[in-house]
């Protein structure tokens, strides 16, 4: 055993470990420990200067002891004396623990530093070595102030030694990510690049890893490395196995360096060059084919090394995305690692294929292996490659495969472990949400969910339910009967009993008919569950309680006995005290009208209202309320979508007016569901109003008592709305200021300002002709089908003049404000009298939800981890679009910038492509939003993907957008 | 690679390389949870898994885990390789490594690392190279201590313990 001699130099290093290691017991340890260091720390305080070989014994021991997970709090100047220790061993033991436990204590980091900096200079490559090591362990912004300039120096000069080279480049990357702006490249790009070109497979192998992260954040400046990393690579891949001597890894030539190599190209856009491209398409072909071939080792780190090649070469393929035949390839070697033997491989074959589902080329391809990913999900003995298979399968999922893919996950989720199952429930609902044709299968799937993982089903699927079940009168009854059964069980989640609660109190009507269900036992049934449940639920039973008694008055008797009851009358929760005392008195006084009105079925929910906009909408609408708000001030604030509370408080907040939607409205905000119609929601946003002297017309329909109250703009004289509204509309998405519009007689310009949430714009009236215009009124309203929850309130500051000279110019401002999201634009109408005749038209403003953006300025690193943030299906929208108009980068820009977001520079590692942030401001809520736009200028395509916090969002902008470009 | 950890079967932690600033506490909790997560793992297991917004990629050789932390983009595959190199210079370096000349000669294993990488990214990858250039410090290291032994006067006896072999 020659090596071990070789370190035991310190033979008291190695007694005190022996030591440490017999302690039978914690106390013990920590006893010899603490002698130890009352030894160490009395050598140190001595009178006697100890000898170097002592101290690096001591500090030694010192690190020791830390490593074990003990504080250390001196030394520390004991090593830094270590370092300037000529003998080589002292110095290394000095900065290993320099290494390891530097603090920064200023005093010390300038004698480190000034040590480091003599061992940089002295030339001996060992010693260089030794000290950039230390400054890559460390990597302190202090460090990088005192080096950062030094070590590109080190690199790049001619005489500096392989080793030392290979040192520096990665001191360099480490000194970098901490501390970017004070690692100045400039005059050494070119040579850093050029490091690609090295003879040494070692300082190729260093320098790669500086290069890439350089490259993603200065792809420009880097971008001569792509030619240099394509012949590299095709170099390394065409070698025979032994060319590359000790840097063949198990009959595979150079794999660390093929994968960065690899890796490197991803921070780049396909080569333009068609020579480079041919070369690389070549390379990546060759890989492919080597999977085919039989292996030259049965070791298990040849089959590593060489997939790894493969899987990074996969990643490359699928990050350029256009080469349908490769992709192709690609998915198919998967394929095979699906049923390999080695479970790394299969993990890595789903995961990888996840990303290929999203390809348009591939996405078909993946769709094949539906059966094997399946079977994965079900036999693999490894939960995280269940999980990597059930990611894949809800990223393969799509309309033609939902039903059996959500039936598959609904079937596992029985089984599965519970440290996925809340996420697979999540991933069961958007499907079974997203892909709904038929909503009676909606309905069971998640009262499925429920039943088979009901402690994972967080309160926003069961809100969702109620939500679908309440908007669409064609699968109430179905709802009713199901949750009927369901409720039958003699032991059901909680969860259950929420939404059947909900479900009957709403629509138990609908199956009382049948005896089996009369309303008797429908209450019977849910009040049989009662004593098991939480406060929160029998707060909504209760609720659920009331509504039958208006339902169903033949329950009254019944229901009020038992809300009379001391358990419920006197019950110690407030909560539940209140509902009792309250319902009780509601059911003897109230008549059976105020009755029924007060306990209405609930109107359709709103695409997703927030708790202040439901409390302004009560501040405007006093006449509309006609029973005051049972618990009012008591849940302020509280509900958010729609929760089970909501019953009697907003029953009674909208009381009547409600509207079923038309059965295309997609109430899901979901991509996929019903085509996109002008108005995607039908509980629209936006409310406008105009306070004109001029226009009487406009404030009585406007003016919106109610939220759901529903009212057409005026149009004794149905005005033309020009054909072109919409392109007007998408003139200005980017603009602020232009011509709105022209004909012979008049022209309308248009001068906008936006800041948050509010906004100003002018409109300015010019009369084209030498007559006068007369009666001119103005009148800005919002379409008749959207109004409920406004969305923004345009006040005429100041009225028009009734009358517009020949030739004269009239301004009016309004001013605007956005309370929450909204996709229609407000309506202007203009009428007058131009000799005699009656001028009617129609336009619509253009006021886009992205005049609300603030820009918002972030990092690479910020951005992609809120883009992971915002990852649910339904938060993004995306479309690819033929340009229509120039591709030229500035131009680009400007629209962007146009936009209203900030246009982020070196985030996206293609520099081809676009990225802006910014939030939407509303007065109720702010709305992040994150755009990616990726041109493809053969192709003369654009591919926009926008993620945002609200979902609807996503949708709007994503609409708007695409006209665009 | 943001860390590597080397632990034993019972838990105790034999190395730990940080290339993220993280603190002291930080660096001993994380250490606790993986340490925790991986030995609850079976033998057949796939190497990788999800671990915070990282992929933790990890192998064992006899009684020893080799634990590596990684970003998103980095190749698992590579990683494991990247693990089974370093096992190879440990082995090669103290001849049929075990725990025990790692537990007694920790620092040699974390210069070893060092040679092999630094900053979480390979520096070297031959082997030849890396032994090369850690030979040549203990010759160095030997001109010393042979005086230092002529100086105290004992030489060490080397840990007589059952030794475990790297498989391959």
């Amino acid at each position: 055993m020659p090596a071990v001699s070789k370190g035991d130099g310190m033979r008291g290093l190695a007694v005190f470990i022996s030591d440490i290691r017999n302690c039978k017991s914690k106390e013990a340890e920590i006893k010899r420990i603490n002698k130890e260091l009352a030894n160490i720390r009395s050598k140190f305080k001595g009178d006697k200067a100890l000898d170097g070989y002592s101290k690096k014994k001591y500090v030694c021991k010192l690190l020791f002891i830390f490593l074990l997970g003990h504080d250390i709090d001196f030394g520390h100047m004991e090593a830094v004396n270590l370092l300037s220790s000529n003998k080589y061993t002292e110095k290394q033991i000095g900065y290993l623990f320099i290494s390891v436990l530097v603090n920064s204590n200023s005093e010390l980091i300038r004698l480190i530093n000034n040590a480091i900096k003599n061992d940089l200079s002295s030339r001996n490559p060992t010693f260089m070595c030794l000290a950039l090591h230390c400054i890559a362990n460390v990597g302190s912004r202090e460090m990088a102030e005192a080096f950062a300039s030094e070590i590109p120096r080190i690199l790049v000069a001619g005489d500096t030694m392989d080793s030392v080279k290979q040192s520096a480049a990665l001191c360099l990357l480490r000194l970098y990510k901490t501390s970017p702006d004070l690692v100045l490249m400039g005059e050494w790009t070119s040579r850093v690049v050029h490091l690609l070109n090295d003879q040494h497979m070692g300082v190729v192998t260093a320098a790669i890893s500086l290069i890439t992260c350089l490259s993603q954040k200065n792809p420009d400046e880097f971008k001569t490395c792509v030619s240099l990393a394509v012949s590299r690579l095709s170099r390394i891949v065409s070698s025979a196995s032994t060319d590359l001597q000790d840097y063949t890894y198990y009959f595979v030539p150079a794999p660390w360096l093929s994968c960065k190599l690899l890796r490197l190209l991803q921070c780049y856009p396909p080569p333009e060059d068609g020579a480079v491209k041919g070369r690389l398409v070549e390379c990546l072909e060759t890989i492919l084919n080597k999977a085919q071939e039989p292996p030259k080792s049965k070791k298990v780190q040849h089959s590593n090394a060489k997939n790894a090649i493969l899987f990074e070469a996969i990643s490359l393929i699928i990050h350029y995305d256009s080469e349908p035949n490769l992709l192709v390839r690609a998915c198919n070697q998967l394929g095979q690692f699906l049923q390999h033997r080695e479970t790394n491989l299969r993990y890595l074959a789903l995961e990888s294929m996840c990303t290929l589902a999203s390809s348009e080329f591939s996405h078909e391809a993946v769709k094949t292996h539906i059966e094997t990913v399946i079977n994965a999900l079900k036999t693999e003995r490894d939960v995280s490659v269940r999980q990597r298979a059930a990611d894949l399968l809800y990223a393969m999922c799509d309309r033609s495969n939902a039903k059996q893919i959500v039936a598959e996950m609904l079937s596992y989720l029985e089984t599965a472990d519970y440290s996925i199952r809340e996420e697979m429930v999540l991933k069961v609902a958007i499907l079974a949400e997203k892909y709904a044709v038929d909503y009676s299968w909606y309905v069971d799937t998640i009262l499925n969910l429920i039943r088979i993982a009901g402690d994972y089903v967080s309160e926003e699927v069961w809100y969702r339910v109620i939500q679908i079940v309440i908007n669409r009168d064609d699968v109430q009854g179905y709802a009713a009967k199901t949750v009927f059964e369901a409720l039958q069980a003699p032991a059901c989640h909680e969860n259950m009993v929420k939404v059947g609660g909900y479900i009957l109190g709403e629509f138990g009507n609908l199956i009382a008919g049948d005896p089996r269900s009369s309303p008797l036992v429908q209450f019977n049934l849910l009040h049989s569950k009662f004593h098991l449940c939480s406060v929160p639920t029998r707060a909504l039973l209760l609720s659920a309680y009331i509504k039958f008694i208006n339902l169903f008055p033949e329950t009254k008797a019944t229901i009020q006995e038992v809300l009379r009851c001391d358990s419920q009358i006197r019950n110690s929760d407030v909560e539940l005290q209140q509902r009792a005392v309250e319902y009780l008195k509601l059911s003897s006084i109230a008549s059976t009208d105020v009755l029924a009105t007060v306990l209405e079925e609930m109107p359709p929910f709103p695409e997703r209202e927030s708790s202040i906009l439901a409390k302004l909408k009560k501040k405007k609408g006093p006449g509309a309320v006609s029973v005051p708000d049972l618990e009012d001030g008591k849940r302020e604030g509280g509900e958010l979508n729609g929760g089970g509370e909501r019953g009697p408080d907003s029953a009674a907040m909208s009381a009547s007016n409600a509207s079923t939607p038309s059965p295309s409205a997609d109430l899901l905000g979901m991509r996929s569901a019903a085509p996109m119609s002008a108005a995607p929601t039908s509980a629209g946003s936006l409310l406008v109003d105009v306070f004109s002297e001029a226009g009487p017309a406009a404030p009585s329909a406007a003016v919106n008592d109610d939220g759901f109250l529903s009212s057409a703009p005026p149009s004794e004289d149905p005005a033309t709305l020009l054909s072109e509204a919409d392109e007007l509309l998408n003139k200005f998405v980017c603009k602020n200021n232009g011509v709105l519009f022209e004909n012979q007689l008049l022209q309308i310009g248009i001068k906008s300002e936006y800041r948050q949430n509010l906004g100003r714009m002018y409109l300015f009236y010019g009369n084209k002709t030498s007559v006068q215009f007369a009666s001119f009124t103005t009148t800005v309203s919002c379409p008749g089908e959207l109004q409920s929850h406004i969305l923004s309130i345009l006040r005429a500051t100041k009225p028009v003049e009734p009358v517009v000279e020949g030739g004269a110019q009239i301004q009016q401002v309004l001013n605007i404000e956005c309370l929450t999201d909204f996709s229609e634009a407000p309506l202007l109408n203009i009428k007058f009298r131009y000799g005699g005749a009656l001028q009617n038209l129609s336009l619509k403003l253009p006021v886009t939800i992205n005049k609300f953006f603030q820009p918002t300025e972030m990092t690479s690193h910020d951005f992609f981890q809120r883009w992971k943030q915002l990852s649910q299906p339904q938060q993004e929208a995306q479309k690819i679009f033929k340009a229509n108009h120039s591709m030229d980068t500035e131009v680009l820009k400007a629209k962007l910038l146009g936009l209203g977001t900030a246009l982020l520079d070196d985030v996206d590692p293609n520099p081809e492509n676009y990225v802006c942030a910014g939030v939407i401001q509303t007065k109720g809520q702010q709305v992040g939003c994150l755009l990616r736009l990726e041109p493809n200028g053969q192709a003369q395509m654009y591919r926009l993907t926008l993620r945002c916090s609200k979902d609807s969002v996503s949708l709007r902008l994503c609409e708007l957008l695409a006209q665009q470009f | 690679m943001q860390f590597m950890l080397l632990f034993s079967r019972q838990g105790k932690l034999r190395l730990q390389k940080w290339y993220v600033p993280l603190s002291d506490k930080e660096k001993k909790k994380i250490t606790r949870e993986l340490v925790q997560t991986v030995l609850a793992r079976k033998p057949k297991m796939c190497s990788f898994l999800e671990w915070r917004d990282l992929k933790v990629v990890y192998k064992r050789y006899a009684s020893l885990y080799f634990c590596c932390a990684i970003e998103h983009q980095d190749n698992e595959l590579i990683t494991l390789e990247i693990i089974h190199r370093y096992v190879e210079l440990l082995d090669k370096y103290f001849g049929s490594v075990c725990e025990l000349d790692i537990i007694f000669n920790f620092e040699k294993a974390y210069f070893i690392l060092d040679e092999f990488l630094l900053g979480g990214e390979p520096q070297e990858t031959s082997k030849k190279t890396v032994l090369k250039a850690i030979e040549q410090a203990d010759l160095l290291q030997e001109n010393v201590d042979f005086q230092m032994r002529l100086f105290a006067g004992t030489v060490c006896e080397s840990p007589n313990n059952p030794r475990c072999s790297v498989e391959h």
